[in-house]
């Protein structure tokens, strides 16, 4: 019955979504108020059937139904009670159907904090999230319905994917879909303004805290997926270029261009045109990425398993929605307007710089990710594009934005002066050089690439100190000491700090790691050692054992510094009951300066095995690098101007006595 | 003024340049290894691994064969090993591998006349984006208009109100 | 004219998405078509004595058809294999791809033996050589010993009527 009352609110959604799209829309394009009046509620309902719809499939995993087709293909009655609940989004049905609660979700909180925002402006906005919801909700019920039973029901589920049983799964796509799903506000805030010819800094102003949260979860959904791998796969790799992974890195990179183009509009007015479009860009990106991942036209570990006729109505929702949006842009383009005049050396340009860059990055992993699927269409052979392609492309394009990353906070606006720049920089570049040479010359060899990694490292910090130090040093006409003027900085302005500062972590990570870190394959009977600089790692045996719904293999491993014991570490091989494929669990020792890694390979002997064992230094600073950037985002949204609304509030009944 | 920004500019230019030409041309040479002894089996396997990274699985899901499991992947390690044993170079084993299941094995994309797009693709992107920064800096119509010389009415009263001496421009 | 490029990108980029969803990125062109069959020299499944090289089975048209008594798709295409040579002067050569003899014999015992001499491949070094992923694949070869052809997975009617047949026939014909 549960699974029955769970279709049904799906059906009700669908109808409330269809009056969603039409009435208010219709309603700011005609004035009637009244029409505008229905999208809040009707988003809200939207939000509180699906949520009910959710709840009904959570019950169906927690009872074990195994009449509901889905449940039966994506979990066992032996799976651990949390991963029955992270299964209900571990298969494409119910993944959808978690996009649709994040959207409801999005759409909700879009109604409650709009008291500032124009009915009619609001009724556009609401009525774009609707229609997006629209072709979700058309989408899960004529093609994907989590509910769809199985007659006759099955004694025990398939299980879920022993790769996915892990904490992982419980967190990693709930953040990620709050993230590239919340940028379907901006693009609804994009559309609506489009449509009713009023794009000016105020739409930006209410555009900003939404890209920022959405950013912030989107960064912290990706950053988890990348960890998850690297202690899941037992190869210590973080990221793979995998079409995935690059459909949930393409919208963060647009959607990082999008932030620092709003900023421009906002404060000056100007980059309107690219506002607009990175703005479509982004969500578009985010819809291009939930095509590629269930269609079937790329091959990846992370894919749903493909059908075509899902993706064929995927791309018709595509092109309607993308299509539709920037042939709206192409129509209203005219009338965006252009905003103030810069000169090519300002903020304004460094700004635009790296929107251009970004999008130009984005492009190209979108480039890599498809041309083989452009080939292959063509008829011109197939190829594959993987890593290799990837890594030598996009350092090149990224690095002058990370260089300008110093200069631009530092430079004026409209026109800022190069020789000024450059007196005030030049400094911090010489202090940069010197360190990053230093730095890798006490390292064991010296490596042109990582003291490449680790100058715009050093210059991204040092520039941040310089800027910092310029806004709290104390003046000749001012008794403020620096830690008071510090504690009057806005918090949008330490957010950027900070979140700069993340990015100068996060490649320091990656920088060290890929110069440094070391890697031995090697053959060990029980009772060898293996060493790794001042670490030996000795194998004392391997023993066996059960899990609650697997059987596994523990290696027992000892780990000596320098001839003295430090800690034991306990690699596992998995064997899960249901689906019998082998897994590895890496065993990691997290250091703040390295990681030790170690993972069992294969029994060669009575007594010997394979392991694999890596030294990888510094790797934890690239998840902390994105958790920095991801805190910065934070405190951008906690800015005192966020929270206005009540002062202006209390201040209307004043104005309206002087008028 | 314009002149020394100009060359500030020039010479900026070449530092950018010059040091992404220096990254590019140490990328390979900081990645590439020297011809590792044969013989000498924890570096056989280690090149092995190398070459392993950039092959790709033929039978999984987007896996090179370094981390595959699949039976395939196992059968093509063994024969990168004993092709090493052989005396053959990287890039001859590659062929040995492109010569049987052809470019889609591999994972770096050669560079033919079908696959000139994707690699400078990039580039082209960026220019583009260049050219885009470029023509919006160049004087154009744009909305309101720029604010000229103050009227010595607006001035004063500018004055007046940042409370300020009048300045003499 | 700026302001239509993203549009008019977006629908080359939907073109391609949508003649992408009717193909099926697994499958692997064969490098091998139009270039002599890799040279091999394997032992007889039935009679480990004997060895049969690529050389000795020029100057004639045969199907290579690579299989496994393991091999679940194997059993789908098999009798389609034995009833096609039946009825028709075509040599199939079998490529029997990581197997054991005892059990690979059984199987051929089992559903029949459509080939004109079956291959032990155990290690599966020749099914490299062709570049076989897995099975079963079937190359077509012509007279003077180059692949024109290669099917990757079972064989079924259609494609053996529409495509194997009428290709081994104008085969037959060429000098």
């Amino acid at each position: 019955m549960i699974p029955e009352f769970g279709n049904f609110a799906l059906m009700l959604c669908l109808l409330l979504a269809c009056m969603q799209v039409v009435i208010p829309i219709a309603g700011a394009q005609t004035g009637k108020l009244s029409w505008m009046h229905i999208a809040r509620p009707t988003a809200r309902v939207q939000f509180a059937l699906i949520l009910f719809a959710f709840g009904c499939l959570i019950y169906a995993f927690l009872t074990n139904d195994f009449s509901v087709r889905y449940v039966a293909m994506t979990s066992s009655r032996l799976l651990p009670i949390q991963y029955k609940v992270a299964a209900v989004w571990g298969g494409h049905e119910g993944s959808i159907l978690l996009w649709l609660l994040m959207l409801t979700f999005w759409m909700t909180a879009v109604s409650i904090f709009s008291k500032h925002l124009p009915e009619a402006t609001l009724a556009r906005i609401l009525g774009v999230m609707g229609f997006i919801s629209l072709g979700f909700l058309l989408f899960i019920l004529l093609t994907s319905n989590p509910f769809d039973r199985l007659i006759p029901a099955a004694d025990d589920g398939q299980d879920l994917n022993p790769l996915l049983q892990d904490p992982g799964m419980v967190f990693h796509p709930p953040m990620l879909y709050m993230g590239y799903v919340g940028f379907s506000v901006a693009f609804a805030f994009a559309i609506a303004a489009l449509l009713g010819g009023d794009l000016d800094a105020a739409w930006a102003r209410w555009s900003r805290p939404w890209t920022t949260i959405a950013w912030v979860f989107l960064t912290v959904g990706i950053c988890l997926g990348s960890a998850w791998a690297y202690y899941t796969l037992g190869w210590g790799g973080w990221w793979f270029w995998d079409p995935v992974e690059n459909a949930s890195f393409m919208p963060w990179l647009m959607g990082t261009a999008l932030m620092h183009s709003l900023a421009v509009t906002e404060k000056r007015g100007g980059f309107k045109f690219w506002t607009v479009l990175l703005a479509i860009f982004a969500f578009s990106l985010s819809l291009l990425g939930t095509f590629l991942v269930r269609s079937g036209v790329l091959t990846s570990v992370h894919a749903f398993a493909s059908d075509p006729k899902r993706g064929v109505f995927i791309l018709m929702f595509l092109v309607v929605v993308i299509g539709g949006s920037l042939a709206l842009f192409a129509w209203r383009a005219p009338k965006v307007g252009l905003g103030g005049r810069f000169s090519m050396i300002s903020r304004e340009s460094m700004l635009l710089s790296n929107n251009v860059l970004f999008a130009a990055a984005a492009g190209s992993v979108l480039l890599g990710t498809l041309y083989p699927l452009f080939l292959d269409s063509l008829g011109l052979g197939k190829i594959s594009v993987g890593p290799p392609y990837f890594d030598t492309v996009f350092v090149p394009v990224m690095a002058p934005a990370l260089f300008l990353m110093g200069i631009g906070p530092l430079a004026r606006w409209k026109e800022a002066s190069l020789p000024e720049l450059a007196i005030r920089l030049r400094w911090a570049a010489a202090v940069s050089v010197v360190t990053a040479l230093v730095l890798t010359l006490l390292t064991e060899h010296f490596s042109l690439v990582v003291a490449f990694g680790l100058l715009l490292a050093v210059w991204i910090i040092v520039t941040a100190g310089l800027n910092l130090w310029s806004r709290i040093r104390p003046l000749p006409d001012s008794p403020l000491h620096p830690v008071q003027r510090l504690r009057g900085l806005p918090s949008s302005y330490m957010g950027m700090l900070v979140a700069h500062i993340g990015v100068a972590v996060f490649i320091i990570g990656i920088t060290m790691v890929k110069g440094y870190e070391v890697e031995k394959d090697v053959q060990m009977d029980f009772g060898d050692s293996v060493e790794i600089g001042p670490y030996a790692f000795k194998l004392k045996g391997v023993s066996a054992g059960n899990g609650p719904n697997y059987q596994f293999q523990r290696g027992d491993v000892d780990v000596m510094r320098k001839g003295e014991f430090i800690r034991n570490m306990a690699p596992e091989k998995r064997v899960y009951l249901v689906q019998r494929n082998p897994m590895t669990n890496a065993a990691i020792d997290t250091g703040l300066l390295r990681d030790l890694y170690v993972s069992l390979g294969e029994q060669v002997g009575d007594k010997t095995w394979t392991v694999r064992v890596y030294y990888k230094p510094f790797v934890d600073w690239i998840w902390g690098g994105c958790l920095m950037m991801a805190f910065g985002g934070m405190l951008a949204l906690a800015d005192k101007r966020y929270r206005i609304s009540k002062r202006n509030d209390r201040s209307l009944p004043q104005a309206e006595e002087l008028a | 003024m314009h002149l020394m920004k100009n060359v500030l500019l020039h010479h900026l230019k070449s530092f950018i340049l010059g040091s992404l030409m220096v990254l590019v041309v140490s990328l390979p040479v900081a990645f590439a290894q020297e011809a590792l002894p044969v013989g000498d089996e924890p570096m056989v396997q280690a090149r092995m691994m190398r070459l392993a990274t950039v092959l790709r699985c033929l039978v999984c899901q987007n896996q090179t064969i370094a981390d595959s499991h699949a039976d395939l992947a196992a059968d093509l390690r063994r024969q990168i090993i004993e092709l090493i044993h052989q005396g053959k170079t990287d890039d001859e084993i590659m062929d040995y591998m492109t010569a049987r299941y052809g470019d889609f094995v591999l994972y770096r994309p050669p560079i033919k006349t079908s696959t000139l797009l994707l690699w400078f693709g990039p580039l082209l992107l960026v220019a583009m984006g260049g050219l885009t920064l470029y023509r919006s800096t160049q004087n154009r119509q744009r909305e309101g208009a720029d604010i000229a010389a103050l009227t010595p009415e607006q001035k004063s009263l500018a004055d007046q109100l940042l409370n300020r001496k009048s300045s003499k421009l | 004219m700026s302001r239509f490029w993203p549009l008019v990108i977006f629908a080359a980029l939907v073109a391609f998405l949508y003649v992408g969803l009717h193909r099926d990125p697994h499958e692997v062109p064969s490098p091998l078509i139009g270039k002599p069959a890799p040279a091999f020299a394997l032992t007889r499944l039935d009679d480990p004595s004997k060895t049969i090289t690529r050389d000795q089975l020029l100057g004639r048209v045969y199907m290579l058809n690579v299989w496994a008594s393991w091999c679940v798709s194997c059993r789908d295409e098999h009798p389609i294999l034995v009833e096609y040579v039946r009825r028709n002067p075509v040599e199939i050569y079998g490529l029997d791809y990581k197997d054991t003899r005892p059990e690979a014999l059984a199987w051929l015992d089992q559903l029949g033996n459509p080939y004109k001499a079956a291959l032990f491949d155990s290690d599966g070094r020749v099914g490299i050589d062709y570049g076989v992923y897995g099975v079963p694949e079937t190359f077509i070869i012509d007279k003077k010993g180059v692949v024109r052809f290669k099917q990757t997975g079972p064989i079924n009617p259609e494609i053996l009527n529409n495509t194997l047949a009428p290709m081994i026939q104008n085969l037959q014909k060429e000098s």
